[in-house]
């Protein structure tokens, strides 16, 4: 039977990228994948791209593809990433302008382009998932609307000898399926083999999550190594037979409890797992532990597609203004909660106009609220919080000004104070019939 | 009388302003207890102030698993939160601070 390894060579934009060279190095890989595009990601991208038109694409770009070219063009390892991020053309050309620079001018760079949907989501006025409103409601706050587009594309532009594959909005285990799509000539309605591979991509996917980072529990979860924290690798058979593994000496660990921990990130209802390709169906997954560092998953499946792609808006929300200061030894509890009660206070005096506020100490109560955090011990040292949002920029800053202010104007002692006033550019949802997104793929070099 | 991290594991996932978190018993024995104990019921009480929606409970024999997802839960939406942990990355630890009856062997 026909097997491809395929590594994951980052889990987010800002990943390590040491593991992605030991993966290319050592890891005996036939494909490499970069999955680099979160949700909002994309928007901020398009951003970037609207002040640059040759920029908007992963900022990390040109760092990896220095790191790894070298190595994946003398193995052949086959390169597919979403580092596109809102413009894929101009980071398609820009790495064949670093492969020149290598040496490696031969390499063929396909660029996967299409998931820009927002002039026909602008047309249907499609409603918004999240909150009551439709695409036009957003008026001039809207900035990007990218469908989250299946393994086709990519899987087309490997057939088409492309070396390296880079895509903007996919989904992210589609990053994954289009390698073994190409590889094996799976059917794109065959759902069974399509939701254990999308299986496959989506314990991938987030690179060291699957290896023991984002796990670790010291004396109930313990990882070996974790400073070395190597990345997987999915071993992949041409009827979906999966098992997860990393490069042999690397840290951390693959056991059934990390895989197993994996499966369920980021899922909703586990027998409707959707995607661009597939429904794919995880409640008969098996997860067996077959050697040190290497577990077996078997039985995802999968239904037909669904008449519509998820599409991420961008759009302008709103401000964001912070303030922090710390209060240590005896009675800093009481301090920190006094500094709250001033600041609270201040706010409304002055005028500041917020929809929202949160009023926190950073060490008791500001990750869980105070109900969970009621018998906690009193610490050390606590850190005073305020944010709020605004309408404005302005607005915002006056927020961390009533923080920083009781340095001279506040109970003793206060120390450390921080302050910052940020736009907010969120996130919202909307489904587009598929027919009216369009990919295609061009090449570039080679 | 005994914590629910003695007998499971547990991560938080994100989106939007949904919060997913597995509850995963590290013995097949033991999930019978999860079944019975950790119910949705239980897990919204122990999440009031932080989960304004509902919770839904999902049920993975397989691997042994619940998937609990909370709607409401992260500050109006990962992108838009004015919370520290604006993903609710640390959520999973305060579940698995749940009482549960049995004693572990």
């Amino acid at each position: 039977m026909r097997t491809i390894r395929i590594g994951s060579g980052a889990g987010y934009s800002g990943d390590r990228i040491e593991p992605a060279v030991e993966l290319a190095e050592k890891g005996d890989i036939q494909y490499l994948v970069f999955e680099c595009l979160g949700e909002r990601t994309v928007a901020l991208a398009q951003q970037a791209r609207m002040k640059n038109p040759d920029g908007g694409y992963d900022p990390l770009l040109e760092e990896r593809m220095r790191a790894v070219l070298p190595l994946c063009a003398a193995r052949g390892i086959r390169i597919v990433t979403n580092m596109g991020a809102a413009n894929p053309l101009a980071a398609a050309r820009k790495t064949a302008e670093i492969a020149k620079s290598l040496g490696l001018s031969s390499l063929r760079i396909a660029a996967v382009i299409g998931d820009d949907v927002l002039d026909a989501c602008k047309d249907g006025d499609l409603p918004i998932m999240e909150f009551d409103g439709t695409i036009k409601q957003l008026g001039n706050r809207l900035l990007s609307a990218n469908a989250y587009l299946g393994a086709g594309p990519m899987a087309q532009a490997l057939e088409g000898g492309a070396d390296i594959v880079i895509t903007g909005r996919a989904s992210d285990p589609a990053l994954f399926l289009a390698p073994m799509i190409h590889a094996f000539g799976w059917a794109m309605d065959d759902w069974n083999l399509l939701g254990q591979g999308t299986v496959a991509g989506h314990l991938l996917e987030c690179a060291g999550q699957i290896t023991g980072g984002y796990f670790a529990d010291p004396g109930f979860k313990d990882i070996p190594d974790l400073a070395r924290l190597g990345f997987p690798i999915g071993e992949v058979g041409e009827d979906g037979s999966l098992v997860i593994t990393k490069v042999e000496g690397s840290g951390g660990a693959v056991t059934a409890r990390t895989c197993k921990e994996q499966l369920l990130y980021e899922v909703h209802d586990p027998a409707r797992y959707v995607q661009p390709d597939v429904v794919a169906d995880f409640p008969q997954v098996k997860v067996e532990e077959i050697a040190k560092d290497r577990v077996r998953v078997s039985g995802g499946r999968g239904s037909r597609r669904t008449p519509t792609l998820k599409v991420s808006v961008g759009y302008v929300d709103s401000f964001i203004g912070e303030g922090q200061i710390s209060y240590a030894g005896p009675g800093a509890l009481a301090r920190g909660k006094l500094a709250l009660e001033i600041v609270r206070e201040r706010l409304r005096l002055t005028g500041v106009v917020s929809s929202e506020l949160r009023f926190e100490l950073i060490g008791v109560d500001s990750l869980h609220g105070a109900q969970l955090s009621a018998h906690a011990n009193e610490p050390y040292e606590v850190r005073v919080r305020v944010a709020g949002r605004t309408e404005n920029r302005s607005e915002a800053v006056r927020i961390g000004n009533e923080v920083e202010t009781l340095y001279t104007n506040g109970p003793a002692a206060g120390g450390g104070a921080f302050k910052s006033a940020r736009d907010v550019v969120a996130v919202a949802s909307v489904l587009l019939p598929r027919e009216l997104a369009k990919p295609s793929i061009q090449f570039v070099g080679g | 009388m005994t914590k629910l991290r003695e007998i499971a594991q547990s991560r938080t996932g994100d989106k939007g302003n949904t919060s997913n978190i597995s509850v995963i018993a590290y013995h097949e024995k033991h999930y019978p207890l999860l079944l019975e104990q950790v119910t949705p019921e239980r897990v919204k009480a122990h999440f009031a102030g932080v989960v304004e929606g509902e919770v839904v409970r999902y049920e993975l024999p397989s691997i042994s698993a619940l998937n609990f997802v909370m709607t409401g839960a992260l500050g109006g939406g990962v992108t838009r939160s004015l919370a520290l942990d604006a993903h609710g990355k640390s959520l999973s630890s305060a579940l698995l601070d749940l009482e549960i009856e049995a004693v572990p062997d």
